[in-house]
């Protein structure tokens, strides 16, 4: 059996839904899927990980792990890769996941096959697709060199699988081996809106230049995202306001309201109001 | 400062995209090339620091095939010193041109700092940056946002998502790769242009910079147009109708709400 190492991400004490889209999919194609996962007071996690699929956690736990820093969490994931041998390796496709994997790549000397919007795992092998020129074309990614097959994964590519409570992996704590670190990081600032992280909502609002300015972005209440039409590959559902009938997005999109959004947006979320109120 | 910035050829942002009869690339035919938009970001960046710190000096590399040339003649039209062409083949992978890059760094003068654009807008990969810092022993930030240099150390900002930042030291030499926005680029001048056009290019061959077809780990085939969409349902009406079909569609039909 395969054996698939995923590289967990979590916020907030809490696992991201990428991560479990990762794990769902070890986990369908019926390889073995391990878990790393690093960061302060991470231990409890182990057993959300497991729940979500994972059959063996290996958890890198400590307050030298606090903050993120490609430097330490690489020489840590790649002394997991080393534990485990493991025939695929996933992350995500996340600002963390996008610093980091390369780098692992470049440690193991293998390839990568970043920001992928299909996968499937078959047997040892990863079959995926990525976009490229933002979206006007796609790709699959044939891999040349030495095992594993490496990827990093476009959140909501994947569908999330069942979530078993009580399931027990088996954890594994790794030694803090990161050696001498070169990076520091002095500070971690959240955004001062405690927005969502874009990758993990359910409902994304973004608006471009019909906004006319920041201001009108109040009207949306709700998240933008710039580069939207390059973004939008992996959504499931997408509806488009626009005054030009004509506009490229409506080629992308499932619903369709030609019509001046000033218009349109308030008296949507009157709409929205009166059915989220039935439930 | 021995400044190096690393940029990459790319079609202009507009082009329609054709696929080549073996699917494995693109059709070349017609396309106008332009600097990668965020190797704009890091141009500029190694340009102020080089105005800041007398005496510097900024090194314009680029791998790829003859046509990168007319790219990093745009490069030292705004500003930049000394120019590195490695000569590769039209199609080679992220390994390939990291490694490549990274045995010019190894060739030249230690550098202190790399700038690279977070990614290209071609293959869209974003590996480069952190492939070439990996394989020269260096600490590295991606995305940029902005940097604050001081004697041995940067502080750069660095953008994750959910409106997040993040503030990383690192000694030099290291590399940054740069966001969007983290300057305004420069436009160059005409005399700087016709300057530009005398410059010597130094060139090197793959195999000069230790790089072997061997070092190929993947290749992009099959490549295609996306499926085009079913056209989605336009909803007509006033817009009170409208903004009422949509809620019931996506409450009923798409279960989304």
């Amino acid at each position: 059996m395969a054996t698939v190492l995923i590289y967990a991400e979590h916020k907030d004490g809490k696992i991201k839904k990428a991560t479990h889209e990762l794990l769902a999919e070890a986990a369908r194609s019926g390889a073995e899927p391990v878990a790393f996962i690093a960061g302060q007071g991470v231990e409890g996690l182990a057993k959300d990980l497991g729940a979500m699929g994972a059959k063996r956690v290996i958890v890198a736990a400590g307050d030298a792990v606090k903050f993120y820093s490609n430097e330490a969490y690489g020489k840590l994931f790649v002394d997991a890769v080393k534990s485990v041998n493991p025939a695929i390796i996933l992350m995500s496709s996340s600002a963390q996941g996008k610093d980091l994997a390369p780098r692992v790549a470049a440690m193991l000397g293998v390839g990568l096959a970043s920001d992928c919007t299909k996968v499937k795992i078959e047997g040892d092998k990863l079959k995926c697709s990525r976009p490229i020129y933002a979206g006007k074309a796609l790709a699959d990614v044939e891999f040349t060199g030495p095992a594993p097959q490496f990827a990093t994964v476009r959140a909501n590519a994947l569908s999330i699988g069942p979530v078993q409570d009580g399931a027990s992996p088996a954890v594994t704590s790794l030694p803090l081996d990161t050696g001498a670190l070169k990076t520091a990081v002095k500070d971690v600032v959240r955004g001062a809106s405690a927005k969502l992280d874009v990758t993990e909502a359910n409902i994304v609002v973004s608006g471009g230049r019909a906004m006319k300015n920041s201001e009108n972005f109040a009207l949306l209440e709700k998240l933008s995202a710039i580069q939207h039409l390059a973004g939008m590959r992996t959504s499931k559902v997408i509806v488009a306001i626009n005054k030009d009938p004509e506009a490229p997005i409506f080629q992308l999109a499932d619903y369709g309201i030609v019509g001046d959004l000033f218009e349109v947006v308030p008296l949507l979320t009157e709409e929205f109001k009166k059915v989220l109120g039935e439930h | 400062m021995n400044i190096f910035v690393l940029i990459k050829q790319v079609p202009a942002t507009e082009t329609k995209i054709k696929i080549n009869a073996t699917a494995t690339g693109i059709d070349t035919t017609g396309i106008k090339w332009i600097m990668s938009p965020y190797d704009e970001f890091a141009v500029e960046e190694a340009l102020r620091v080089k105005e800041k710190n007398a005496g510097s000096t900024v090194t314009v590399v680029s791998a790829g095939p003859q046509r990168v040339a007319e790219t990093i003649r745009t490069a030292l039209a705004m500003g930049c010193d000394n120019a590195i062409w490695v000569e590769t083949p039209e199609e080679i992978d992220s390994f390939q041109a990291a490694k490549a890059l990274a045995g010019v760094l190894k060739k030249e003068t230690k550098p202190d700092l790399v700038f690279t654009g977070k990614q290209a807008i071609d293959d869209d990969c974003a590996q480069v940056s952190q492939l070439v810092a990996t394989f020269s022993e260096m600490p590295y930030v991606t995305v940029a946002l902005s940097a604050e240099y001081g004697a041995g150390t940067v502080t750069v900002k660095r953008e994750v998502e959910g409106g997040t930042t993040e503030i990383i030291s690192m000694p030099t030499p290291c590399l940054i790769a740069a966001q969007k926005g983290m300057n305004e680029p420069r436009f160059a001048s005409l005399p700087n242009i016709m300057k530009a056009k005398k410059k010597e290019i130094k060139q090197y061959k793959m195999a000069d910079v230790g790089v072997t077809d061997g070092d190929r780990k993947i290749k992009l085939v099959n490549l295609q147009l996306p499926p085009a969409k079913q056209a989605g349902k336009k909803i007509s009406g006033d817009a009170a109708t409208q903004a009422k079909e949509l809620v019931r569609a996506l409450h009923e039909e798409a279960k989304i709400v």
